[in-house]
């Protein structure tokens, strides 16, 4: 179970409050939406839930523990922007390689074509670029995965692509999925329940 | 852009990889024959002949001779080794000592980066000449000197661009990652900075040497570099001096347009670098 | 206004070393537009829908060749038309806020767009001042830098500095990209009010769901293919869509169905014939030999041998 309990956070003391006292639990092979509209704090929420910002309050535990400052993390995050989540001087076969894993299953599931293994990150689409952070993200001791508007920039059907072979693989491993998007139909679609942090009170 | 045709062999075309490479070879080759034709000539350069004294350009001596009759060719090709020489072991110098304190500042903490931009500011806050006259002079000349005149005072430039890479790339989202993926910080310095740190390095390098050869030729001229009886450049422009109102203008045109020559396609050679080095440009 | 034949676009690469390689980003864009419509360009995300503004104002990189036609107005579009009527007669709505210099108020960059579409100084400073009160800014906002900006208030800016001039074919590259239903429904807004003015908007953008909130008619993009172009009416009913593609793709979406016809579904292929040809369902060896031509079906136009 991943926990975040009593969760506030600001970026600096003379900002506001991004949000307070949350409480957002997965469970593992739970799908959780968390719709909103964009740049009310759904993606910090997701950082700090995977360790990449310490929350002014409140912790995150996962199985019970809090998250590991050195060695493999076990909640996994998946960013809009497939581009910035690589290193631009590295081959997707470099980038495939840093989990030390190279599951030739999963990258057939995902549809990685080998012929894309040397080349560089601006020559692959969004949608590819995505599918290889998505395999780099499903190392085996990943328990929880955080998807930050992971398909917003890609069309109707390699997102149903990329989605149809997330849902399997997580539901196999039994991986808490948390969805952070602002498409409705597409949470609706997707998720078990919805976390309601985010959304929008009737003005 | 995602398939691409069979790779082919089309025919040659002028473009801007062809061009790169080109030019680099061009530089290369240069830069080996001067080495190469200074290391034949020898001693040519230092013997006299008196009864060739003060000749203009000929066909047996294209640059001339001076007022002792030695070639000037010889004198030329001579001093840009020694130049070139110094000029590289200086750069060499300052650049490693820009790398080390360019990580230190990014990687050790905002002390330690306080007190490297401090030094930053300092030493490009100094008029420059007079930096290196005053240290040039206090090492007693030579070219351990001169040496370590440019180091010290060469080393901000790159210090600043290698400091604001690592930093850029410390906050980037892949690095956070490879951390949240399990590798150590020594893996993560190793795999993914060097990678970006080694093309900045090596581009700032081959640009710093036209500058220290230049201000080697400087120091020379000025009389607080090498001694007066080796042919470096600089000495030879600074004798050249007295000679120039009686008219005998080869002893300094000759030495000058060499130096400026080698110089810019020390340029040249780092521009061209820099485009193969970076995985955008490097394809087109 | 605009009419594109046969347009295709190549890259030469370098591999490695000398060795080059040709890369084809489009390979056949059929596309008509006339003033007060809006016509989207839909297709996969990619290099290659974006390529098609950079195309018509001429701003392709120097590695990048054009064959097929592109008539403006009646009168082909050379290179030297282009830098002609770049800014001035054809604008671009661009994507992000990284296109704005974020050194130099909003103001003076839409009033600077004014002068570079043709305005005379005081005209433009003037023609600035209504395009901020047109987009419900307040006019404080004329004073501020880019990065004071919210995300709403980027893309009006954005819209306002190619609307400002006397542009008559406005194109829109992904105006709704990263951002939320309400500030996309906006900037789609602003697109509609630009063609009921009688200016021709393109709009290029992956969102089908997006396009049919303001198009008149969508250009189905494919592999580098023009391969349907429907009526938006068209997109209530899955049967009155022509190609294959087309279909899928509304099926694939989250509010249809969610449903991909067959596991490599998105797969597209480049070269040979048809580009759809991993997840249609009436694929035959016909569909290998080669393109098929643009053909009118039912009001609209599709190119398949099935249809």
């Amino acid at each position: 179970m991943l926990e975040g309990k009593n969760l506030a956070f600001r970026y600096r003391p003379d900002r506001p409050w991004l949000f307070q006292d949350l409480d957002l639990s997965v469970g593992p092979g739970e799908v959780v939406g968390l719709p909103g509209p964009s740049g009310r704090g759904k993606s910090t929420l997701a950082r700090v839930l995977a360790g990449y910002l310490q929350p002014n309050q409140g912790h995150v535990l996962a199985d019970g523990r809090p998250l590991p400052k050195q060695g493999y993390c076990p909640v996994q995050i998946l960013f809009q922007h497939p581009e910035l989540a690589v290193n631009p001087r590295w081959t997707v076969r470099q980038i495939l390689g840093e989990t030390g894993e190279a599951p030739p299953d999963l990258m057939e599931r995902m549809a990685i074509d080998p012929a894309w293994l040397d080349r560089y990150p601006h020559e692959l689409s969004g949608g590819e670029l995505q599918r290889v952070c998505l395999v780099r993200a499903l190392g085996s001791g990943t328990r929880y995965l955080l998807c930050d508007e992971m398909t917003s920039m890609l069309d109707a059907l390699t997102q149903a692509h990329i989605w149809q072979a997330a849902l399997e693989i997580v539901r196999a491993r039994d991986i808490g999925l948390l969805v952070v998007s602002h498409d409705r139909p597409l949470i609706d679609r997707l998720c078990h329940r919805m976390a309601g942090a985010f959304e929008e009170t009737s003005i | 852009m995602n398939q691409a045709d069979a790779i082919y062999w089309k025919p040659w075309q002028w473009d801007r990889r062809t061009r790169t490479l080109a030019q680099v070879a061009a530089c290369l080759a240069l830069f080996t024959t001067i080495f190469l034709m200074a290391w034949l000539h020898g001693d040519h350069g230092l013997t006299t002949h008196l009864e060739l004294r003060k000749q203009a350009p000929s066909v047996m001596h294209p640059f001339g001779t001076d007022w002792l009759g030695r070639d000037m060719l010889a004198r030329t090709l001579k001093g840009l080794r020694i130049s070139l020489g110094i000029g590289m072991g200086a750069a060499v110098c300052s650049s490693i000592l820009a790398l080390f304190l360019g990580l230190s500042a990014a990687l050790l903490g905002r002390k330690v980066d306080t007190v490297v931009t401090w030094m930053v500011d300092a030493a490009m806050a100094s008029p420059h000449i007079v930096l290196l006259i005053l240290i040039s002079f206090a090492c007693g000349g030579g070219p351990k000197g001169i040496i370590l005149a440019v180091t010290l005072s060469h080393w901000p430039g790159l210090t600043r661009v290698i400091r604001a890479e690592v930093l850029q790339l410390r906050t980037s989202d892949y690095i956070r990652l490879s951390a949240r993926l399990g590798r150590s910080p020594w893996w993560i310095a190793r795999h993914h900075l060097l990678p970006h740190v080694l093309p900045q390095f090596m581009v700032g390098l081959l640009l710093l040497f036209p500058h220290a050869i230049l201000h080697a030729a400087g120091l020379t001229f000025l009389g607080f570099g090498m001694s007066p009886h080796t042919p470096a450049i600089g000495a030879l422009l600074s004798e050249s001096m007295r000679y120039l109102s009686m008219g005998l203008w080869w002893l300094a045109v000759a030495p000058g347009a060499a130096l400026v020559v080698t110089v810019k396609a020390f340029d040249v050679l780092g521009t061209n670098v820099k485009l193969l080095l970076n995985p955008r440009t490097t394809r087109e | 206004m605009l009419h594109v034949r046969n347009l295709s676009i190549h890259f030469t690469r370098y591999a490695l070393g000398l060795r080059k390689q040709e890369v084809r980003a489009i390979r056949c864009l059929d596309l008509d537009l006339a003033a007060g419509e809006v016509v989207a360009v839909v297709g996969q995300s990619g290099a290659g829908k974006s390529l098609l503004a950079h195309a018509l104002l001429g701003i392709l990189p120097s590695n990048a060749r054009i064959e097929g036609e592109m008539i403006f107005r009646d009168e082909p579009l050379t290179p030297e038309r282009m830098a002609r009527l770049r800014g001035r007669e054809i604008a671009l709505v661009p994507q992000a806020v990284t296109y704005l210099n974020p050194l130099l108020r909003v103001g003076a960059q839409i009033a600077r767009a004014a002068r570079l579409s043709g305005l005379t100084r005081a005209r433009a400073v003037e023609a600035a001042r209504e395009a901020l009160a047109r987009y419900h800014l307040a006019r404080e906002v004329g004073a501020w830098f880019p990065f004071q900006l919210s995300g709403g208030m980027v893309r009006r800016v954005l819209t306002a500095t190619a609307t400002v001039g006397l542009a008559d074919l406005v194109l829109a590259d992904e105006p709704t990209n990263g951002l939320d239903r309400e500030t996309a429904a906006e900037s789609l807004k602003h697109l509609r009010e630009l063609a009921d003015a009688g200016k021709a908007v393109l709009l290029i953008t992956h969102d089908v769901g997006a396009a049919l909130e303001v198009a008149d008619r969508v250009a189905v993009f494919c592999g580098g293919v023009t391969v349907e172009v429907a009526w938006a009416g068209d997109f209530k009913r899955t049967g009155l869509l022509r190609h294959p593609y087309t279909r899928a793709l509304w099926a694939a979406l989250p509010a249809n169905g969610f449903s991909l016809p067959g596991p490599s579904a998105h797969v597209i292929r480049l070269e040979g014939g048809c580009p759809y040809v991993s997840g249609c369902l009436s694929h035959g060896p016909a569909c290998d030999a080669g393109l098929p031509d643009l053909l009118p079906a039912d009001r609209g136009l599709v190119r398949c041998r099935h249809a």
